[in-house]
């Protein structure tokens, strides 16, 4: 059987592209899609974590579903405000949606 | 009604009155004088009422009509106004009602009511040639606030009162003075008046506070009537050798002094003749040197206390009866040059006046009394008398338009024919005053000074009033030969005529007075007369006092000297003026030369005291007060305060203020702008930079919990 830390490295290395897409993607659906891999990331985690340690709690399982509806919900109201700013702006580009900017 | 509460109201309709006129009524002339004049009556009828209630009165004197409250409480005990009507204060409201009544009445015709405004007229000035006086309303207010000074005077039961109804009389005397207030001679008797009689009221009110703080009450009954507070006032010394009684007596005589012009502050009272006529009358007859007369009547048991009748007079006394004597003799002489009508009059009330204050000096209080009331009314009587003359001569002026001074009694002659009811009332009036024996009201009271002081040995008083009555016998027959005897001597003393009934009847009713006055003191010993009429004055007017005056022998030596002088005086006067031609000089200048020189120009006392009084003071206020005291000293001493604290000031600016407060505060405000300029260079506004600190802090802290602390 496939030892519990390959899962995790896999785990681990899909949430580091998450979060260099995160990071580095100019595009904002880019970052979204980002964080779509970071949250999967986590849920394989807990996904593994729970087949290899506790096989007879169903909480691991429940968390992903739990995760899956949040990132769901996060994906539908994060593509609205990008379409909302690009109706305004034009752009997905972050760089030039600075209005945070002092 | 009860008596007391009679007396309370008397003085209140003509307060009312001047209120009203003041406030409602002074647009219209006729309302006005219906309302000051109405007032008057009632005020005159309560006073009559109440005369009659005094006099039915069993023992007055130890029972008079009395009604006190507390008014102005202060500390343990109380300041209370009340009324009073004792044998005195009845005889002086009967005379008051009577003389105020007269010139109101007296002064509808005197201004011309009835006549059209002339156009030229102006406020402030005296209608030319019989127009309505402009200000005719405002008069009336001012009469009867003066009448309600005079009768809140009389009626008071004590001196605190009396001060308040003293002061009223002041300021209305200074307002009616200053009536035709346009004439600069008026704008300067205004003031000179008002400041001469501030003189006498000064010392007036500190003699009125001593007075409280030794007695604790300002109540005539509780001081004067009280045997025990008068000995205890009489050997108590105070200073200057002076008893308590003594230096309070002459303090509150010293407010007799100025407001009844007494030398020396009698300047005042021939200036204020510069007021209307109705004025003078009000202000030298009935009313306001009156009650300085009247003050000194009142205070007599405070002078004489410790005083036995017929012993040694008190020092006060002896002021008293200096002053009154000599301000007599003193007046009556400047009395004898002077021309103008109303001035010789003036003086002659001063020197009158002197004789009543003589008269309470040598502890002769009925006669001052009684000299006090028939003087009131035959002074008024020729006061009025003289407006009568005036106003004819005014319109004999107007008819011819002549330009002569129409009180100059040098320009008159002839006006018995043209002003008959004018000439027979101010004949009465000026025997009256003259003392012309028997049937005058002034020979009667005279007579009773005469023998007073006589009988007591008063010589020197006895001469110098013996002499004084010589010169008043003699400067009113002049007046009357020169004003109605004779020929005319210009125009418009020609064309003058008889004034309107509203003018001569008053002084048709003040001459019946002038006669009949003297009926109520004739002494019981007279010969041939005597008794048939009882003595009421001394019977009644006597009783004020804790001991009633002994009646005075009779002595024929007095008696003879009073009609000795009196006729003497007259026939003088007569003789010297019986041929006085049109232009011609005063016969007198030429019989006295510089004597007469003097005496006109009144013993140059209006010199002395504007070189001595009136320059030294506006020198102290122009050169000492406003260039030295005020521009030098209070205003170095300012700027020296401003200069120190305007430095004080920059300093504190330059070296505190500055560098160190603002320093603090700009640090402060300076120091987080540039930490806010400084730290805003990492606020992008980028997300992904915000995050690529975020992981960073987190890798960190990663690598610190998971390598460096296990």
């Amino acid at each position: 059987m496939i030892p519990l830390s390959w899962y995790l490295i896999l785990s681990a290395l899909l949430f580091c592209v998450g979060a260099f897409g995160v990071l580095a993607r100019r595009n904002a659906v880019g970052i979204l899609m980002g964080i779509e891999l970071m949250l999967n990331a986590v849920n394989l985690n807990l996904v593994a974590f729970w087949r290899y340690l506790t096989p007879g709690l169903i909480a691991g399982q429940v968390f992903t579903l739990i995760v899956f509806a949040v990132a769901a919900s996060e994906a539908s109201v994060g593509l609205a405000l990008i379409i909302s700013i690009y109706r305004r702006r034009s752009t997905v580009v972050v760089d030039e949606i600075n209005l945070m900017k002092w | 009604m009860r008596p007391e509460i009679l007396t309370l109201l008397i003085p209140l309709p003509p307060l009312l009155a001047f209120g009203l006129i003041v406030l409602f009524t002074n647009r219209s002339n006729r309302l006005s004088h219906s309302v000051a004049i109405g007032a008057m009556l009632l005020s005159w009828g309560m006073a009559m009422a109440v005369f009659i209630a005094a006099v039915t009165a069993p023992h007055l004197g130890e029972h008079p009509i009395e009604l006190s409250f507390p008014w102005l409480p202060t500390g343990a005990t109380a300041l209370s106004i009340g009324v009073l009507i004792d044998p005195l204060s009845a005889a002086t409201l009967f005379f008051v009602a009577w003389t105020c009544l007269a010139i109101f009445v007296y002064s509808v015709g005197y201004h011309n009511y009835g006549q059209p405004r002339e156009a030229h007229d102006r406020a402030g000035l005296p209608p030319h040639g019989g127009g309505l006086e402009p200000m005719y309303a405002r008069f009336f207010a001012f009469i009867s606030l003066f009448a309600f000074g005079m009768l809140t005077l009389v009626v008071s039961d004590n001196l605190l009162l009396l001060f308040v109804g003293w002061e009223i009389m002041g300021l209305c005397s200074y307002l009616l003075i200053g009536f035709w207030f346009g004439k600069d001679s008026a704008k300067k008797a205004m003031v000179k008046a008002f400041m001469t009689t501030r003189i006498g009221d000064v010392f007036m009110l500190l003699g009125l506070a001593y007075l409280y703080s030794a007695t604790g009450t300002l109540n005539y009954r509780a001081i004067l009537a009280n045997e025990e507070v008068l000995h205890h006032l009489a050997t108590t010394p105070a200073f200057l050798g002076l008893s308590i009684a003594g230096a309070c007596g002459i303090l509150l005589f010293m407010g007799t002094v100025g407001k009844s012009a007494q030398f020396p502050l009698h300047v005042w009272l021939p200036d204020a003749m510069e007021g209307p006529t109705p004025v003078s009358a009000m202000i030298h007859a009935a009313t306001m040197v009156s009650a300085g007369v009247y003050l000194t009547l009142r205070m007599f048991p405070l002078l004489s206390a410790g005083w036995e009748e017929g012993g040694a007079l008190t020092t006060p006394m002896l002021v008293v009866s200096a002053v009154g004597a000599f301000t007599a003799l003193f007046a009556a002489t400047i009395a004898v040059a002077q021309n103008d009508i109303k001035r010789v009059l003036a003086y002659s009330t001063i020197s009158q006046l002197g004789y009543m204050v003589a008269a309470v000096g040598i502890g002769a209080f009925v006669a001052a009394a009684f000299h006090l009331i028939t003087h009131a009314f035959f002074k008024a009587l020729l006061f009025l008398g003289s407006g009568s003359v005036i106003h004819g001569m005014e319109h004999g002026e107007h008819e011819t338009h002549a330009h002569t001074d129409p009180q100059d009694m040098l320009n008159m002659g002839g006006l018995r024919s043209k002003m008959p009811a004018t000439f027979w009332t101010f004949l009465i009036g000026g025997l009256a005053l003259a003392g012309f024996p028997l049937i005058t009201a002034g020979f009667w009271s005279k007579d009773e000074i005469f023998a007073d002081a006589f009988a007591n040995g008063r010589l020197l008083v006895f001469g110098t009033l013996a002499l004084a009555a010589l010169l008043t016998a003699f400067y009113t027959m002049r007046q009357i030969t020169l004003t109605f005897l004779g020929q005319p001597r210009t125009q418009a003393a020609g064309h003058a005529h008889e004034s309107k009934w509203t003018m001569t009847l008053p002084l048709i009713v003040l001459a019946v007075f002038a006669v009949a006055a003297g009926w109520a003191g004739i002494p019981e010993d007279f010969p041939l007369i005597g008794g048939l009429l009882p003595n009421w004055m001394h019977d009644f007017v006597g009783g004020t006092l804790l001991e009633h005056p002994h009646p005075v022998a009779f002595s024929p030596i007095p008696l003879l000297t009073s009609i000795g002088v009196s006729l003497l005086g007259l026939l003088g006067g007569w003789l010297v003026y019986r041929n006085a031609k049109a232009g011609a000089p005063d016969p007198l200048i030429r019989a006295l030369g510089p004597v007469h020189t003097l005496l006109k120009r009144k013993y140059y006392f209006d010199e002395l005291y504007e070189r001595f009084v009136v320059a030294p003071a506006y020198w102290l206020a122009e050169t000492f007060t406003y260039k030295f005291l005020d521009g030098k000293v209070i205003d170095g001493v300012l700027h020296t305060i401003a200069l120190v604290a305007g430095s004080v000031g920059t300093y504190l600016r330059r070296y505190i203020d500055l560098p160190v407060v603002n320093g603090a505060g700009d640090l402060v405000g300076e120091s987080i702008k540039r930490a806010g300029r400084g730290g805003r260079v990492i606020q992008t506004g980028r997300v992904q930079g915000y995050l690529v600190v975020g992981v960073a802090f987190v890798a960190l802290l990663l690598s610190y919990v998971l390598l460096v602390r296990p």
